[in-house]
């Protein structure tokens, strides 16, 4: 149930999410180990290109990688195909990303 | 010893036991031989040269897939115990003879039907047997079409439309063979609905063929192949 495209987007995804998920801990163990509240974080994040290109790649990577996952799981456990496989695909993608966004938002954005 | 063997035809059937005389050479092939023969003459079975060349003897023996001619029961006994049944992932024609055709549909789906470059009126191609291609082709051509990677195969369990390791690794070997002119339609073929992109890397295939063959490289040597032709633009 996974096309060429579909595959390659997974994997291409998963490329950017492997940097990505080692700088993210990189973050917080700086963070801890520093001492920062909230406040100081937010102060550093909110307003920064750098950050909202860093979680936002992150969230968009996050949501095409796991909605494809998810999607093969869901095929080779209930044996679900077609339209109802590609909505849940869909849903799946833009609920992740929808939600991501919000926290990216919040965090990155003045 | 106590064998139970599967019984029935389609999706219906149960396990019947029978007891067999156990001797020091024995093989599982032996045994379903003996029930026939001796008990039940109306057991259903498939096989043809008892010397692992013909790949028509495949079973499921204690819950795993096994060439039967060449499979000792002294390897497989459990607790003095022997289960016999029909191919995983196969329709059941009836007993132990599995219906093979979904298996070699998909042989042909996959591209693995050779089309030669050079027709019979041309000089025969020679092919080097150092040329890489022609490394990697050989090491897939003593695949017996047994079927017991693909009754191996947890994706084909979970996604019947995944053409399976056999096939795929008959596409690879293909894709690698010299005298093969359009690599790219076999390419395009096992990248179709149900390709290589489906094998989660299990590795069952690898771990229960009964040739020590690798389908598993195999098909990781197609990934790659789909995925520079991806992105050469050919998606």
């Amino acid at each position: 149930m996974l096309g060429l495209r579909l595959y390659m987007a997974q994997r291409l995804s998963a490329m950017v999410m492997g940097p990505l998920v080692l700088g993210h801990l990189a973050v917080m163990v700086y963070a801890i180990q520093g001492g920062l509240s909230s406040a100081e974080i937010l102060a550093r994040t909110q307003g920064s290109v750098a950050w909202f290109l860093f979680y936002g790649g992150f969230v968009l990577a996050v949501s095409i990688h796991a909605a494809i996952g998810l999607r093969v799981i869901l095929h080779e456990t209930t044996g679900l195909r077609g339209l109802a496989l590609e909505l849940f695909t869909w849903v799946m993608g833009l609920g992740l990303l929808i939600m991501g966004a919000r926290a990216v938002a919040a965090v990155t954005v003045l | 010893m106590e064998v139970s063997v599967w019984r029935g035809a389609g999706d219906r059937g149960g396990y019947q036991a029978f007891s067999v005389p156990a001797h020091d050479n024995q093989t599982v092939l032996d045994v379903v031989s003996w029930i026939q023969q001796a008990v039940d003459p109306s057991l259903t079975y498939r096989y043809a040269c008892r010397v692992g060349m013909c790949g028509s003897c495949a079973m499921m023996v204690n819950g795993q897939p096994r060439w039967t001619c060449r499979t000792h029961v002294k390897r497989v006994l459990e607790d003095g115990k022997l289960q016999i049944g029909p191919l995983r992932n196969l329709p059941v024609i009836k007993d132990l003879a599995a219906d093979m055709d979904p298996f070699f549909d998909k042989w042909v789906k996959a591209g693995g039907v050779h089309k030669p470059s050079r027709s019979r009126a041309e000089p025969i191609q020679q092919v080097s047997p150092d040329e890489p291609g022609r490394v990697v082709a050989n090491t897939a051509i003593e695949c017996i079409n047994c079927s017991v990677c693909y009754a191996a195969c947890d994706t084909v369990a979970g996604n019947p439309d995944y053409l399976g390791p056999a096939a795929l690794q008959r596409a690879w070997t293909l894709y690698n063979d010299v005298k093969v002119q359009d690599r790219q339609a076999i390419l395009d073929a096992a990248t179709g609905p149900g390709g290589c992109m489906n094998c989660h890397s299990q590795g069952s295939c690898t771990r229960f063929c009964p040739n020590e063959l690798d389908p598993l490289s195999a098909i990781a040597g197609l990934k790659r192949a789909a995925a520079k032709s991806f992105l050469k633009g050919r998606g």
